[in-house]
């Protein structure tokens, strides 16, 4: 089996599907952590119990949620040796470091009050609690900063120097961490986090309150939901299109791709909403466009002359359709999102925001909506960079590992079955736990444990009344 | 001669060790997994680590990522070696973390989840000794590249390495079970005790003993003068923390059977440093070939020497908090 494959290519598509796996649930646990953050405080602060039963109802989810993304991790973090040796050899000195900071400040803090944060509230009382929470909320951020400041090298590199060994050295850490695509990349990453979070929390609020419309904690998260998706969804779009000039500036030929253009427009080039990029043919069939509106979005000039990818070697092409259409589901459901958003705010200025079942049934349709934007920018971010790891310097096919094809295949094959049956298993039980409404005295993880719920199930109420 | 390399070296070497010590014995008891079959026993087992398997995790990530950082061509060399022993170590850590949460979220599935949890660390434990063999008895490289086939790891040592370390694991985990549980379930794990030991010692013995047998370095390493002055206190200290052992097991301490046996692991394990130092890749490639560029190490040392403290800190504190034995049906509440 395999033999005639293309290694890189087996390896590459056990990348794309071990990363599309493992993204999901980062950037769900970023924004829950600091969720579960806020709920704890609000629950200190006014010591209300509706905030303290959010606070269990969504640590149980976070805690199966979790449990999935280290694991992807770790698989994630030996992939760049077992695969792309290559690239590891010559990218180490840079990368490496980043990485380690990312273990040495995040990944650390995260597990190490992880235990504390699930298990500890009736060991250590309120307040450090809390503060496990908020190392746990912190930790996740400090991850996001370093691994998106190692792919942002990847994509922009600066401030390194070449050795004699043909690794990429650092000549200047502040450049190399900073890098010009890193403050737009980790801006539009962590907001996509939260409206995730957002997205996902607002559809268990809604979905509950499609079935009783006075369950106080449906109602408190459902409002809460939207108030994110309200405020940050716009700014999101702002944030991307920020990023999107940055790329225009740093990596066009990834611009090209993402619009279409495959020709160079000399007065005002068309943006294209909808069509079928032909690589071969270079050229975007069935097009429905709109004349000089992608001037008008990226130079800000409706006669600005824009370069197509015929300026472009071939050979240095991004594959044009994937990342053209990527490009447009996660446009798309940005601004489904803030339609989600504005919907609720004039639901909630009507005064009617747990009455409306259209807008319920909506936020439910739109529960993984954040999702599938996530993974669809990030398709094309990573495509649009293509055919480069470390963009114009270092070749995709210079970077694996030397593996012969059966090797790669078979690893690949044994990821994709142990993934599905493991983590379709965790969504499910994740699924069940929300189908279960919020409810007062709610219990936090590992509390289905038969001898500890007919022993020790006042913990938490003896906790919130302790607090009171 | 303390160099910046070697610094790192023993960084490398420590935050291996540290793993080993932290999910050794975690590892361990999913070994020991199917020999407890009554769910409460295992609900106990489970507890008696919940809270800290993720953090003991991280240093397996730390041990990567930093061998990546700072010898970046030895790992672009070892993993390619290693890779089927490195996916199957990695497939089987994801069955085991996932067990900790799933099994508390199904009744019908909870046996599934048991045996994932086993045999997701039975697979991880082995993958992790087959590996360490395989280092040690040598890996083809020309160039900067790995330049072996894929089953060139597989062999009777390998193997040999790999169920020892799975006895040593299993050791871990029950000395572990001694110091955390209580009843029944304590006297189990000594009994379990008595048996690992007495593997594990046949274990170190055969090990130790087919070692030398791979190349002459190691031989002349261990027992040509005057490095024999050097290397005779390891066997000699195996020996004496062996002693101790047995009269901590004969008295039913509670803490030191656990204790001595992470003596046992870290004698062991200075001895495979004593036979690698100071190739990282044995025989073919050293630390100081491997070494990241200055600049790479010392930023990295900067980050290191103050933050490696502070975990080792609140690690400490989170153990502190679910100190004590964990008892049936209260959990680690």
């Amino acid at each position: 089996m395999f033999e005639g494959w293309d290694a890189v290519v087996l390896a590459r598509a056990q990348f794309a599907f071990t990363m599309s796996f493992h993204i999901v649930f980062p950037a769900f646990s970023i924004g829950l952590a600091s969720y579960l953050a806020v709920l704890e405080a609000l629950w200190l602060i006014t010591k209300r119990e509706v905030y303290i039963n959010l606070f269990n109802y969504w640590l149980k989810i976070f805690a199966v949620a979790f449990g999935m993304g280290v694991v992807s991790g770790i698989v994630m973090s030996y992939q760049f040796g077992t695969n792309w040796s290559s690239f590891a050899d010559k990218t180490g000195p840079v990368i490496g470091p980043m990485m380690a900071y990312e273990v040495l400040t995040a990944f650390f803090l995260e597990a190490g009050f992880l235990g504390v944060m699930l298990f500890g509230l009736s060991r250590v009382g309120p307040r450090l609690h809390f503060l496990a929470t908020l190392m746990v909320a912190i930790g996740t951020l400090i991850s996001a900063f370093w691994i998106l400041s190692a792919n942002s090298w990847m994509q922009t590199p600066t401030g390194h120097a070449v050795n004699a060994d043909g690794q990429f050295v650092a000549a200047d850490w502040l450049k190399v961490i900073f890098n010009p695509s890193f403050p737009y990349r980790l801006v539009h990453m962590v907001l996509a986090a939260y409206l995730t979070t957002s997205l996902v929390v607002g559809a268990v609020g809604a979905w509950h309150l499609l079935r009783d419309q006075h369950l106080a904690g449906a109602r408190v998260m459902f409002s809460m939901a939207m108030w994110m998706a309200t405020l940050v969804a716009p700014i999101q779009i702002l944030a991307g299109d920020q990023h999107g000039l940055n790329t225009l500036e740093h990596q066009p030929a990834k611009v090209m791709a993402m619009e279409g253009h495959f020709q160079s427009h000399k007065d005002g080039a068309p943006l294209i909403l909808f069509g079928w990029p032909d690589q071969k043919d270079a050229k975007v069939k069935y097009a429905i466009e709109v004349p000089k509106l992608s001037s008008l979005i990226l130079k800000h000039s409706l006669d600005a002359p824009l370069a197509g990818l015929d300026t472009v070697p071939r050979e240095n092409w991004p594959p044009v359709p994937i990342t053209f259409w990527s490009f447009r589901i996660m446009v798309g459901l940005g601004f489904l999102i803030m339609g989600l958003g504005l919907f609720s705010l004039l639901m909630r200025w009507r005064g009617l925001l747990y009455q409306t079942p259209l807008l319920h049934r909506f936020a439910v349709l739109m529960g993984p909506a954040g999702f599938i934007a996530v993974l669809a920018g990030w398709i094309t971010t990573e495509t649009g960079r293509q055919p480069f790891t470390v963009y114009g310097l270092l070749r995709t096919t210079d970077s694996a590992s030397p593996l012969a094809a059966p090797a790669v295949g078979s690893s690949l094959i044994a990821f994709i079955i142990v993934y599905f049956a493991v983590f379709i298993a965790g969504v499910i039980y994740i699924l069940r736990l929300m189908a279960q409404p919020p409810h007062p005295g709610e219990q936090g993880p590992a509390t289905n444990i038969p001898a500890r719920a007919a022993g020790i199930t006042p913990a938490a109420g003896a906790a919130v009344e302790g607090a009171r | 001669m303390i160099d910046l390399t070697t610094i790192w070296a023993f960084i490398i070497a420590f935050a291996v060790f540290v793993y080993v010590v932290m999910d050794g014995f975690d590892l361990g008891l999913g070994i020991l997994f199917p020999l407890f079959p009554q769910k409460a026993d295992r609900d106990v087992i489970m507890n008696t680590v919940a809270p800290v398997w993720d953090g003991n995790e991280t240093w397996l990530v730390l041990g990567g990522g930093g061998m990546m950082a700072a010898f970046p061509l030895a790992y672009a060399v070892l993993m390619p070696a290693l890779y089927t022993p490195m996916i199957a170590m990695l497939l089987g850590l994801v069955f085991r973390g996932v067990a900790f949460e799933f099994r508390w979220r199904t009744q019908k599935a909870r046996n599934k989840w048991d045996l994932a949890f086993a045999g997701g660390s039975l697979v991880a434990t082995l993958a992790q000794g087959i590996a360490l063999g395989a280092i040690l008895q040598g890996i083809h490289v020309e160039g900067r590249h790995y330049a072996g086939g894929w089953w060139d790891w597989l062999t009777p040592f390998s193997v040999l390495t790999g169920i020892a370390l799975v006895i040593g694991y299993a050791l871990l985990g029950a000395t572990w079970l001694v110091m955390k549980t209580e009843g029944e379930l304590r006297e189990r794990a000594y009994q379990l005790s008595w048996i690992l030991l007495v593997a594990m010692l046949c274990a170190i013995g055969a090990v130790s003993i087919a070692t030398p047998f791979l190349a002459v370095q190691y031989t002349q390493r261990w027992f040509a003068w005057p490095n024999i002055i050097l290397t005779a206190p390891v066997p000699i200290a195996v020996a004496a923390v062996t002693a101790l052992l047995l009269r901590a097991l004969g008295s039913k301490n509670d803490h030191q059977p656990f204790f001595l046996t992470l003596g046992l692991f870290a004698l062991s394990y200075a001895g495979l440093g004593i036979s690698m130092y100071p190739y990282i890749v044995p025989q073919s490639i050293t630390i100081w070939q491997a070494a990241a560029p200055a600049n790479s190490q010392i930023f990295m040392l900067v980050g290191v020497s103050i933050l490696v403290p502070l975990i080792l800190g609140y690690t400490a504190w989170a153990y502190w908090v679910f100190r004590g034995k964990v008892r049936p049906g209260h959990g680690y509440h």
